[in-house]
This record gives C-alpha cells, sequence and structure tokens, in this order.
C-alpha cells in the first residue's frame, strides 16, 4: 500500500481537527480499511485513528436504551450486551472470526456500509440513532446505499443508540468463505410495531422490508409472512447466489428470525 | 520514519516503522521475530495472530504504530521459561496437530486465546473459534484434538488420527 502519514489523537475534539484537514481519513479498528489500502482502492494521505479516544469505547445502559461508543470492537459489543440486547450482542459475536471481532468495531462497520455487512441491519431495524461529532442521525436518514451513509467530510461515528425491543433476532446466511452475510435479516418487534431489515441482498445495501414489517406487526409469527412475494430483480446476482436466490433467503430468513425472537 | 515501541513477549523494543508498516512485518523485519507467518496478507488466514493486551488479532490487519504502547505476545512467547514447549505447543505436537506447520503459530496463538477465555471448551467450540485460522494440510482434526488436549480434557475417545 501507499505509505501515509498515521495519527492517534486521544479525543474527539483532537480526532475532529485531524479530520478536517485534506486527505484525511479516519481509521477505525481497519479490518475492512487495511486490505482495501493493501489493494490500493484507497490513498489516504493522513489515517486519523479513532482506537484510542476513550469516550469512544464500552457498552452502557441510558435512558432505557443501549449506548455503544463508535470504536468498541465487535467482541466487547457480543459480551457486554448480552445481558440487555442479547439479539445485538449475537449479531456482533456472529461477525467475521474472533481475530476480527477484537478489531473491528460498530462505528467502522456502519461509516463504511458494507452491502452484506451485519450491523447495518440491527441499526436500521432497532431505529437505532447514530451520534456523529456533529449532529444525531435518525437510523433511516442515515443508510443511503451501498457504501454510503449521511456521514460528510470529516463527520465521523462517537456512538451509536439502541432502544431495547421486546423481541429480537438476527438469523444471517453465512458467505462461508467471507463470512459476511450472503443475506441476513434483523427483526425488531417493538410497543408500536414491528422493524425488519434485511443486508446483504438488495443492490442499494440495507433496507426495511416495510410489507413483512405491516404482516408481523398485526400477528408476530413467522407463518403471517407466508403469502408476501419478494422482488429479486434488483436484488445482487454474484457466483454465491442469483437475485432470486437472496430474494427467498430473504423470506426463510425472515421466518426463522421471528421464530427465534 | 517513526520510532515505535511496544511491549513484545515480555521485553520493551523499539524499531522504526512507517505509517503502512504492518504489526506482522514490524514484528517479522523490525524485531526479527519470523515465528509470526504471513500467509495470506489479506486476514482470512490468521497465521499471523498474536495477542495485543491479551486479545487474538490479525497482525497483517493491524498497523505497527497503531498498538505503539501495547502488550504483544507472539508464538516466540508461548514457550515456558526454561524452553520447553508450552502447553498449547506441547499438545500440537503430542497430537500431531501440524503437518507443514505454516499455519501452526496462528493456530497455537488463537487456541491459547480461546483456552484463556473458555478453559473446557467443546469440540464444537473449539471449531467455531478456530475458524478464522486455516490449515491446507491436516484437515483439523488433530488440531482440535490438540486443543482440547491443552485444556486436560480427555481425548482417547476423540476419534480421527
Amino acid at each position: 500500500m501507499y505509505d501515509f502519514e498515521f495519527v492517534k489523537p486521544s479525543s474527539i475534539a483532537e480526532a475532529a481537527k485531524a479530520l478536517a484537514a485534506d486527505g484525511a481519513q479516519a481509521l477505525s479498528g481497519g479490518q475492512t480499511l487495511l486490505p482495501t489500502m493493501k489493494q490500493r482502492l484507497a490513498a489516504p494521505g493522513t489515517l486519523v485513528s479513532l482506537t484510542g479516544i476513550a469516550e469512544m469505547q464500552g457498552v452502557c445502559l441510558s435512558d432505557g436504551g443501549l449506548h455503544i461508543g463508535g470504536a468498541t470492537p465487535h467482541a466487547v459489543v457480543a459480551a457486554q450486551a448480552k445481558p440487555h440486547y442479547p439479539a445485538l450482542a449475537a449479531l456482533a459475536g456472529g461477525i467475521g472470526d474472533p481475530a476480527v471481532r477484537n478489531r473491528g468495531t460498530i462505528g467502522g462497520s456502519i461509516a463504511n456500509n458494507d452491502p452484506a455487512a451485519c450491523y447495518p441491519s440491527a441499526v436500521l431495524a432497532s431505529g437505532a440513532t447514530v451520534v456523529t461529532n456533529k449532529r444525531k442521525i435518525a437510523a433511516d436518514d442515515y443508510f443511503q446505499g451501498m457504501f454510503t451513509t449521511a456521514l460528510e467530510e470529516g463527520e465521523f461515528v462517537i456512538e451509536v443508540r439502541f432502544p431495547i425491543p421486546q423481541k429480537a433476532a438476527y438469523v444471517k446466511f453465512n458467505q462461508p468463505a467471507s463470512r459476511f452475510a450472503l443475506t441476513g435479516v434483523f427483526v425488531a418487534k417493538f410497543a408500536d410495531g414491528v422493524r425488519v431489515a434485511v443486508t446483504g441482498a438488495s443492490n442499494d445495501g440495507v433496507f426495511r422490508w416495510a410489507e413483512a414489517e405491516a404482516a408481523l406487526s398485526a400477528d408476530f409469527r413467522a407463518e403471517a409472512i407466508a403469502g408476501l412475494v419478494v422482488d429479486g430483480s434488483d436484488m445482487i446476482s454474484d457466483l454465491h447466489g442469483s437475485g432470486a436466490y437472496r430474494a427467498n433467503l430473504v423470506k426463510v430468513l425472515t421466518g426463522r428470525a421471528v421464530s427465534a425472537a | 520514519m517513526t520510532k515505535v515501541t511496544m511491549t513484545v513477549n515480555g521485553k520493551t523494543v523499539s524499531a522504526e516503522a512507517e505509517g503502512r508498516t504492518l504489526l506482522s512485518a514490524f514484528l517479522r523485519e523490525g524485531l526479527g521475530l519470523t515465528g509470526t507467518h504471513v500467509g495470506c496478507d489479506t486476514s482470512q488466514c490468521g497465521a499471523c495472530v498474536v495477542h495485543v493486551d491479551g486479545r487474538a488479532v490479525k497482525s497483517c490487519t493491524v498497523f505497527a504504530q497503531d498498538v505503539a504502547g501495547a502488550q504483544v505476545k507472539t508464538i516466540e512467547g508461548m514457550a515456558n521459561a526454561d524452553g520447553s514447549l508450552g502447553v498449547v505447543q506441547q499438545a500440537f505436537q503430542d497430537h500431531h496437530g501440524l503437518q507443514c506447520g505454516f499455519c501452526t503459530p496462528g493456530m497455537v496463538m488463537s487456541s491459547a486465546a480461546l483456552l484463556a477465555e473458555n478453559p473446557k471448551p467443546t469440540e464444537h467450540e473449539v471449531r467455531h473459534y478456530l475458524e478464522g485460522n486455516i490449515c491446507r494440510c491436516t484437515g483439523y482434526h488433530n488440531i482440535v484434538k490438540a486443543v482440547l488436549a491443552a485444556s486436560g480434557q480427555d481425548v482417547s475417545s476423540v476419534a480421527a488420527e
């Protein structure tokens, strides 16, 4: 990879200042960014590591929700979120492999918004709030398509605030080589309705499946979605599975997630 | 170039590193600790696994400067003080948990991290934990058996030799 200047601030304010410079790029756990830089698909002039900022680490209960620091590794979320939001903890504990989970972070995952990443589905299905160094963004406004988010230049994720649903589950069909989700579905049942978010399937990245949400809000059983049809014509088609195959997975995995919730 | 200092296998060490210097390269080329192997260099294979502050990480996917000041443990730090093999290493030898040996440093480091978290894992837990470590020789059976043996469990009835 091309060389760059490396800086590691210890506060959000210092990181914001460093990231305001031309050519600066945020680095969190680096489990996607380093492979990308090795392939020379990214060549930042300055990398600003966010892993040394204490304010961006950890999991805590606050105002009835679960707040997770942007630089918290998946393994920490898997362990610490378990008593409060087990479905979210299980999702974090199923990303990649143990060594990847010790480095990769929630902020890095949702800033990258890989169309097959697990975390975006949890953030969207939970109706979480993404807190950046500049503002608070609702999940419904945050994800804007494959590898695209509402984040502006110099903006980074300092915390994600999750409302805790009454019931929830995430089920993914692993792509066994990469351990990304070939397709994954997060179902979250709240007092005022059900939210269903799908990752790994759409060319537009993570999305909410509105028909399933309506059906499940009326009747929270896997059978409630039996009559729904998922259109696979605009879904990701690659050597691992066709759009029609992924469309079928969306329905099957949603049913499994409802049963597991 | 920046001088990077960290504690590796209990000793404070320093070497020059660029921004882009990976921890794997820092250990191998900067410090001459070539026990850490680089297999795929794309964070798939796990041959480069070392412990940073007690946690297993893929050293080919971490910048050396990002772990400056950390406690790092490599395969060279796994032997006992008298130079004899550590428990996990000895179990790999006893149960033929390797053939060519290229993946073994990462296998041993990941296995040690597993046993630190979960001292008596089931066979399923061992296989699941090692899913980020690829071995192209053994078919994994004897690796799993070695890890179970290193945890002090009876492996006399475990099949596959």
